[in-house]
């Protein structure tokens, strides 16, 4: 009995030999691909708008059809102030809903809501624009930064609320016991001890749903409307990368084309950016912490 | 300062997590400044019994109290009852440090910030009085803008004592404070519970029997949820008047 289960063991080993390793290239494959599809589009991008990137890109505003040269500094500002208003529409409602679901709501009633929230995650971006022309551009009857803000806001929202509960979710209850136990109010433990405990989550959080917004062009065709001028007020159509590139992108003039290409150049360093100051706040805050 | 405050007076307590009857019929005095220790087997019922001191056990939902607790003669349990000033009074260390995210100044501060005292000479004096008080203080004393995490368990856990002392409490619970320290650690949290007992009413859940015996003027044995024994120390340990206290201090099970 013995020696029959050694020889079948023995029998098998080269073709579990190869089996294991066939498993760890094909996972492995996956992984790369992962960074080959990242390299491949960045490369591209770079290649197709490179040229077109310079300081006037980043200074002027589009010149009409025909004319060479101008840039998208209006864009650029356009999608900062459209970020700018997203923020303060989707971390407080997204953040807030995120704690009272951890720390107050009734079980049932979070899970209700949570999967509301993924419902939500699902809704296409462009059903978001739509709303956010019926509720504001209708009765303000103009396009402007304030509706492109509020649409982007409100596809924040569950994307930070389900963040933000699971990492304030993650904060150890005695910590806030420990506050309770020394006479203070739950809702300043919340306040100061239970989020800034989860900060470091919650701001990964905001910060990837920022980067997602950040691309969005459909639900600004309705709302932020683009604009091939300096906006002066919140109240007008503001313009914005994604929809400069779009409409540039679709155009039939190769200047055009480059100059689309360098957008979402643009685009996609000012995530980075923000991205990469997040982190980097958020590592520091978290060294501080740990006392080094 | 607090006076000759901090008793608890406990008559016919009975406490259950939904249907399990965690505490059975319990009935027990505690004097001001005094260090009671609780001990017995794991499940007892000794952290849920200090955890009605301060309503602690409030915050797990389906729970149920009776009976009457008295501190300092006021009912603890009355409708009228302000838990967040009850706490006040009746502050708590756990088993777990629990420094706040803060710097080792701010953990302190708080609990004096958070009632609008925004005096940094008090604030200093009160941070200064309370690290000395916990034995903290000739070591942060040059850190103190530091993260608290940056300190070793041992510190931590006398900042946690420091700051339930800076809101000048008449008792202070203590849930198996030493549990997570090592020997020399805990030697330092023992000689600083013999400090505090002249000016707090110390209740001291522990595992440690040695520990209870080192620290503790009247000791309460519970099982099941029952007080088996509580008596005063000296004789707990040398003449426990109940067979199964006998039994479980001599180490026949437990």
């Amino acid at each position: 009995m013995k020696d029959l289960i050694h020889t079948a063991f023995e029998r098998t080993r080269f073709r579990r030999a190869v089996w294991d390793n066939a498993m760890v290239y094909v996972l492995s494959l996956c992984a790369i691909g992962i960074l080959l599809i990242l390299f491949v589009i960045l490369a591209h991008l770079f290649v197709q708008g490179v040229s077109s990137l310079n300081f006037n890109f980043f200074t002027h505003l589009p010149k009409p059809v025909g004319e060479k040269g101008g840039g998208m500094a209006n864009a650029i500002a356009g999608t900062l102030t459209l970020l700018g208003l997203a923020v303060l529409v989707g971390v407080p409602i997204g953040l807030g809903a995120g704690v009272y679901l951890s720390e107050y709501a009734h079980l049932k009633f979070a899970h209700t809501v949570r999967f509301m929230a993924d419902v939500m995650n699902g809704v296409p971006s462009i059903v978001y624009g739509i709303f956010a022309y019926i509720v504001c551009v209708l009765p303000m009857k103009s396009f402007s930064a304030l509706s492109g803000g509020f649409a982007l806001g409100i596809m924040m929202i569950p994307m930070i609320s389900r963040t933000s509960e699971q990492f304030v979710r993650m904060v150890p209850s005695q910590l806030r016991e420990a506050g309770l136990a020394l006479g203070i109010p739950q809702w300043r433990v919340i306040v100061d001890i239970v989020v800034p405990s989860a900060l470091a989550g919650i701001t990964t959080g905001i910060m990837v749903s920022l980067a997602r917004v950040a691309g969005e062009t459909a639900p600004l065709l309705f709302t932020a409307f683009g604009n091939r001028y300096w906006q002066h007020s919140l109240t007008q159509p503001i313009a914005a990368l994604p929809l400069q590139v779009f409409s540039y992108a679709i155009s039939p003039f190769d200047d055009w084309h480059r100059q689309a290409w360098a957008g979402a150049i643009v685009l996609i360093l000012m995530v980075l950016m923000i991205n990469g100051w997040a982190q980097f706040y958020v590592m520091r805050r978290s060294r501080w912490s740990a006392g080094k | 300062m607090s006076s000759a405050q901090g008793s608890i007076k406990v008559k016919d307590l009975n406490f259950y997590y939904g249907d399990l009857h965690a505490l059975k019929n319990i009935s027990l005095i505690v004097e001001p400044r005094q260090i009671v220790a609780m001990i017995g087997p794991s499940g007892c019922g000794k952290s849920t019994l200090i955890r009605v001191f301060n309503r602690m056990n409030d915050l797990i939902p389906a729970t149920r109290v009776e009976g009457e607790i008295l501190v300092d003669g006021v009912d603890i349990y009355d409708k009228n009852m302000d838990v967040v000033s009850l706490r006040r009074r009746v502050g708590m260390v756990f088993q777990k440090s629990t420094p706040f995210p803060k710097s080792i100044y701010d953990n302190i501060a708080y609990g004096l910030r958070i009632v609008g005292i925004k005096d940094h000479r008090i604030l200093n004096e009160t941070v200064e009085k309370s690290l000395r008080r916990a034995a903290l203080w000739d070591e942060v004393k040059d850190i103190l803008g530091k993260s608290a995490m940056s300190l070793s368990g041992g510190q931590q856990q006398r900042l946690c004592i420091a700051r339930a002392i800076a809101v000048d409490p008449e008792i202070i619970l203590m849930d198996e404070p030493c549990s997570a320290l090592d020997p020399i650690a805990t030697a330092r949290i023992e000689e600083l519970m013999g400090t505090l007992k002249d000016e707090y009413t110390i209740v001291v859940v522990t595992h440690n029997m040695q520990q209870a015996a080192r620290v503790s003027d009247k000791t309460a044995f519970l099982m099941h949820g029952q007080i088996i024994e509580y008596t005063k120390t000296t004789d707990f340990f040398t003449k426990p008047s109940n067979k199964i206290t006998e039994d479980y201090i001599t180490g026949r099970f437990g």
